[in-house]
């Protein structure tokens, strides 16, 4: 377990000025997350141009990997339709929680979230973040990271 | 750092000696010696409470009040054993006032849901303050949404102290019931407890007390206090999980009805009626966690041992020490500030979450608690997500602090 795995250049610098924060107003999708158990909170707002993330912005409150995986993430899914998305995502999580995965270069800067998997309790603050995107791609409203909600277990989507 | 001093000058207490009967800190955690400062969230374990549990289970176990079997025998002394050493260290008047109980948890959940579903109407009021544990929130909603009675909250200031003029104006003639922290969990205030039974006992209102935290750093005595319910847990005086107690006054517990129904709680079954079992069995319903209890008597004993003053007089040195040292670092600031405070410190730091900074510290094998501390409502008070919180036991030592002082230090570093 190294420090340094986990807390990257990369991550800090993201979460020092993290991207595309804000709120787009009007938006097309909006979701919010929450993660009761350490009091994080985001809002994702996303423009649609039919099937793809035209801008998306997010805005909130979290620890480092919470605010810098939602900084990275909406970098990367910005022009990806949804199911390009969704693909992303199961890779992503992979990269969070199989220790055994091999580097995927494809990743670009999300990469720098692979330390996480070291730090099982750190999960969650990772992939809140994008189980707010398929939340809002979806029909919107509020997930949980506790609330028993199918679409925050830490299951490979 | 170089103003804490290493050793507290003239107190007679062998802080090298305690830690050496705590078998764990001698563990290390990521290669670095632990350095435990979570003990509000759950003490470490004596090796004499260790021994004794596992003396229990080796000798003695088996069910109890059943069997004229020698185990039998053997398990019910030791389980009533423990009952009069909890009731000597509360100084309780009879055994029949002390219900075990799987923790404090479980002690306010009986008193809401016996003596709160038989007591309270629409119109009544039950009294706590911002300051309290989920514990002593949740078990009184749940009876208000089910009896329609009101749930009133005395307010706190900035420091963390509960605004006693507020609390007085509160009290109201609707209020049937106070229930309170002794000591915060979140931030660490002793509450004015004596002040607080005084003023309700003036319009007849019974009082509970949360104690958990308290039990480990105070000496309690009820009879003293005046105290109508008083709930504690093992695991927070260095004893057992899954065992806790309920003081109640002997008046109230006897007019009280069962909550939950079930063997050793009964005198006589048929299938038309059943006469419960005289006090304190009348609560306590199914087999109870006999080795827990033997846990928490040997676990009084140990406390006891040390003696509890000199124990407080200790943790008191390494909480003025850690404000100090902690109130100097630049960024970082105290959550609670009370001017009586048990060993407890709650801080904030600019630029770095408290999820980051438990983390980092960690890695250092430096173990505090983050988050909300199961008292969301003391966090939006101070408008903040969760603080970190270090907490002192009577095995910490003040070169502890240096070491959390330079881990926070450190973790600015990696934030930079």
């Amino acid at each position: 377990m190294e420090l340094k795995d986990l807390y990257r250049d990369v991550i800090l610098d993201h979460n020092r000025q993290p991207r595309n924060f804000g709120r787009l107003d009007p938006a097309d999708a909006e979701a919010d997350g929450h993660n009761p158990l350490c009091g994080d909170r985001l809002t994702l707002s996303l423009r649609l141009a039919g099937d793809t993330i035209a801008d998306i912005r997010f805005e909130g409150k979290g620890c480092a990997i919470s605010t810098a995986s939602a900084s990275l993430m909406t970098e990367a899914v910005k022009g990806r339709d949804r199911a390009a998305v969704h693909e992303l995502f199961g890779r992503v999580h992979a990269l969070l929680t199989q220790t055994q995965a091999p580097a995927d270069e494809s990743l670009g800067k999300l990469a720098a979230l692979s330390g996480v998997r070291e730090f099982p309790s750190r999960v969650k603050c990772a992939s809140l973040c994008w189980h707010t995107l398929n939340a809002a791609l979806d029909q919107g409203g509020t997930i949980s990271t506790e609330a028993g909600n199918e679409s925050t277990s830490e299951e490979v989507p | 750092m170089s103003a804490i001093p290493l050793r507290a000058a003239g107190t007679g207490y062998d802080v090298e000696r305690v830690r050496r009967d705590f078998p764990i800190l001698s563990r290390t955690v990521h290669g670095k010696p632990l350095v435990y400062l979570d003990s509000a969230a759950s003490a470490q374990r004596p090796l004499a409470v260790i021994r004794a549990v596992e003396d229990y289970e080796m000798r003695s176990h088996a069910n109890v009040h059943r069997g004229v079997h020698a185990l039998s025998q053997e398990a019910t002394a030791a389980f009533e054993g423990a009952r009069e050493r909890v009731r000597r260290f509360l100084n309780a008047r009879s055994t029949r006032e002390i219900i075990f109980t799987r923790g404090t948890t479980e002690a306010i959940n009986l008193v809401a849901q016996s003596w709160g579903r038989a007591q309270l109407r629409a119109g009544d009021e039950i009294l706590i303050t911002a300051l309290e544990h989920h514990a002593n929130i949740v078990p009184w909603q749940m009876v208000r949404d089910a009896t329609g009675c009101s749930l009133v909250v005395a307010p706190i200031d900035t420091s963390g102290e509960l605004i006693m003029e507020e609390f007085h104006r509160l009290l109201s003639p609707r209020t049937r019931l106070v229930a309170v922290a002794h000591v915060s969990n979140a931030l660490g205030t002793i509450l004015p407890v004596a002040e607080i039974i005084a003023a309700a006992h003036a319009r007849r209102v019974p009082v509970l007390v949360d104690g958990a935290q308290a039990v480990a750093h105070t000496r309690v005595d009820v009879q003293a206090l005046g105290a109508d319910f008083y709930a504690f847990s093992g695991h927070k005086l260095y004893g057992p999980t899954g065992i806790g107690v309920l003081y109640g006054r002997q008046e109230l517990l006897s007019e009280m009805p069962p909550w939950q129904g079930g063997g050793d709680m009964i005198l006589n079954v048929t299938f038309e009626r059943t006469t419960y079992n005289e006090l304190p069995y009348k609560f306590e319903a199914g087999t109870p966690n006999m080795s827990g209890a033997v846990g928490l008597g040997a676990a009084i004993d140990y406390v006891e041992s040390l003696g509890l003053d000199a124990m407080a007089a200790h943790e008191h040195g390494l909480l003025e020490a850690a404000t100090a040292a902690l109130g100097a670092i630049p960024g970082l600031t105290l959550i609670g500030t009370a001017k009586r405070k048990a060993a407890v410190v709650s801080f904030v730091m600019d630029h770095i979450h408290p999820h980051d900074l438990g983390t980092i510290l960690d890695a250092e094998g430096v173990a505090v608690r983050t988050g909300h501390h199961c008292a969301q409502p003391v966090m939006d008070f101070f408008l903040i997500p969760a603080t970190a919180r270090a907490s002192f036991g009577c095995y910490n030592t003040l070169a502890e602090v240096q070491q959390l002082v330079a881990a926070v230090r450190h973790a600015q570093e990696v934030f930079g």
